[in-house]
């Protein structure tokens, strides 16, 4: 019976931090409360409570001769929101939302399927990285890197005379509404650098889904007589768009925000993000900003809810 | 036969894919090349000529010093913050099941969800309700926020592959919780904590939206930088910053590659 001489249960530990760790064994619900209490508090209490604030400065409205805020409910501000010039600065940003997305789309799709599907050891370390370096390099140098591009004496202007197609560019500037001076203070001069800065964004996520399809997919449906494009239509497209919506999702997001690409690569029509800007800022009009931010939160619910309808989640 | 010739890529698609990666690297490249011009006023291409004298330039300038100083404090405590806050954010979801784990989630990335731009004015009417000067800390009370997603990904994709029976085990041999977390977690999460933390470090070096809104007068390297975007003073040292920027952040995106490439190979992974 000399067995039983050993306790069954060890002897509690000696030390503060033994005491410490054999109190957090016994009750596992307060390690629980300890880690998650500093980034709660942080995430929670600080920024949720710093977002539920600015919109609750929305249905506030500023006094126009004082141009203090009225703290007062009121949905004059939504109403001034809703006002012409306000509404096409709002179709506007979601129209060149709308056109970067697909744009993006369109040349993300090739990179991710060879990438995917081709690619092998070093060349899919290659393409990794040839993916995460334009994503990670810095926001700024490459706005930079574009305003180098688009000058009116750089070097796309250049290439174009080399080339003899000096007319073409110039017939595309004279053009109302892509057009203008130089690419670099025009839509399209915008579009092109939404394009590139949010490409590997798209990029990413529709490599993803495509990893997971299959290869003997491919090969069945042209073993069955499937041309090429018949199996892009039917097997290929179908099981990508996941994917490809979960890269609209930071696409179509990104642009809606952003406001210093149009500020330093486009026309001086404003986006949401310059407005946003401009009404917090110059304007002081705090309440009229926080309407405006909004509206992206708004978009950007009803595409997430019809995102994830679709299983985009599954493919991040 | 078919299946043969399927797994060679079809020269349309190979010439998308070149173009497109092309499309992503130029531009870069060219900053490189604009670094040693010898234009002064103009963007002009091809450069009439070639100088490293813009070097010595940047180098001697107070004001392009300050800005870089600035913004390495403020990456380096913003990191930090985000290393602890992020990992005891993924040791909670992954270790233990509780009531609101998918909420967290959600909460943690929202700050990088959300347009940069909500999360910034957020930040700033805040600081001015609660009367809270601009300062170093606010820049950095933004940058956390933000930091936080990138470690807490890092650290949750890797939590899953420890294995809970080695935690057990080291439990059993009568480590205290403290020993397991020195002995055998820290060292199983390690290389993904300094990803986590590389990623993090760039993305705080190189935010510009948040920062405008939650810094008062002091100028990070990016604001320095959307500064002379919007008002070009002297083009030649913006191409040089800009040049040593893109240089600087790659080396944490490759460290950050080559720490984690191999994250299937890890102890306990096999059960």
């Amino acid at each position: 019976m000399t067995a039983f001489a050993e306790p069954l249960v060890l002897p509690e530990r000696r030390g503060p931090a033994g005491r410490l760790s054999d109190f957090f064994w016994k009750h596992p619900h307060l390690l629980l409360t300890v880690l998650l209490a500093p980034p709660l508090l942080w995430l929670g209490v600080v920024y949720l409570g710093a977002l539920f604030a600015l919109l609750l400065q929305s249905f506030f409205s500023i006094d126009d001769f004082s141009g203090l805020i009225n703290y007062e409910f009121t949905l004059a501000t939504y109403r001034q929101l809703l006002s012409e010039a306000n509404l096409d600065i709002i179709l506007r940003t979601v129209l060149m939302a709308a056109t970067v997305t697909v744009a993006s789309a369109v040349i993300a799709f090739p990179i991710a399927y060879y990438a995917a599907r081709y690619a092998q050891g070093k060349w899919k370390v290659l393409f990794y990285l040839g993916v995460m370096l334009p994503l990670w390099s810095s926001y700024l140098v490459k706005i930079y890197a574009w305003k180098l591009i688009l000058a009116k004496e750089g070097i796309l202007t250049w290439i174009f005379e080399k080339l003899h197609l000096l007319w073409l560019l110039d017939a595309w500037l004279a053009l109302p509404v892509v057009g203008g001076n130089s690419l670099s203070v025009s839509y399209t001069g915008t579009f092109i650098v939404f394009v590139y800065v949010w490409l590997p964004f798209m990029i990413l996520p529709i490599q993803a889904a495509l990893e997971r399809v299959p290869g003997n997919l491919i090969e069945a449906s042209s073993d069955l007589g499937g041309t090429p494009a018949q199996t892009f239509r039917h097997v290929l497209f179908p099981l990508a768009l996941p994917g490809i919506v979960a890269g609209s999702i930071f696409t179509f997001s990104l642009t809606l925000g952003d406001y210093i690409i149009p500020q330093i690569v486009g026309s001086s029509r404003l986006f949401i993000g310059q407005a946003v800007y401009a009404q917090q800022g110059t304007a002081g009009n705090i309440p009229l900003a926080a309407a405006f931010t909004v509206v992206p939160i708004v978009i950007m619910g009803a595409y997430l809810f019809m995102a994830k309808r679709m299983g985009a989640f599954d493919a991040l | 036969m078919r299946s043969d010739r399927l797994n060679r890529s079809p020269m349309g698609l190979k010439i998308a894919a070149a173009a497109g990666l092309a499309f992503l690297h130029l531009p870069i490249l060219l900053i490189f090349l604009y670094a040693f011009t010898t234009e002064e006023k103009s963007y002009q291409f091809p450069p009439p000529g070639l100088t490293t004298q813009w070097f010595a330039v940047a180098w001697n300038r107070p004001d392009v010093w300050a800005a870089l100083t600035l913004s390495v404090k403020v990456a380096s405590i913003a990191t930090t913050v985000a290393l602890v806050l992020g990992t005891l954010c993924a040791a909670a979801v992954s270790q233990t099941r509780f009531f609101g784990r998918e909420t967290i989630s959600l909460l943690v990335i929202l700050p990088i969800a959300l347009p940069g731009i909500i999360t910034g004015i957020a930040l700033r009417s805040a600081f001015s309700m609660a009367d809270i000067p601009f300062s170093f800390w606010t820049i950095v009370l933004g940058h956390a926020t933000f930091c936080i997603v990138v470690v807490y990904n890092n650290a949750v994709a890797r939590f899953r592959r420890v294995s809970g029976s080695l935690i057990e085990a080291s439990m059993d041999l009568g480590a205290d919780g403290f020993q397991t977390f020195r002995y055998i977690i820290l060292p199983n999460i390690g290389t993904a904590l300094l990803a986590g933390g590389m990623l993090a470090f760039a993305l705080s070096f190189d935010e510009v939206i948040v920062t405008t809104f939650t810094a008062g007068q002091q100028s990070t390297l990016p604001i320095w930088m959307l500064e002379e975007l919007i008002r070009p003073r002297q083009r030649p040292v913006t191409n040089v910053v800009a040049m040593v920027v893109v240089l600087v952040t790659f080396l944490p995106i490759l460290g950050a590659y080559y720490l984690t490439r191999d994250g299937d190979q890890i102890a306990g992974a096999g059960k």
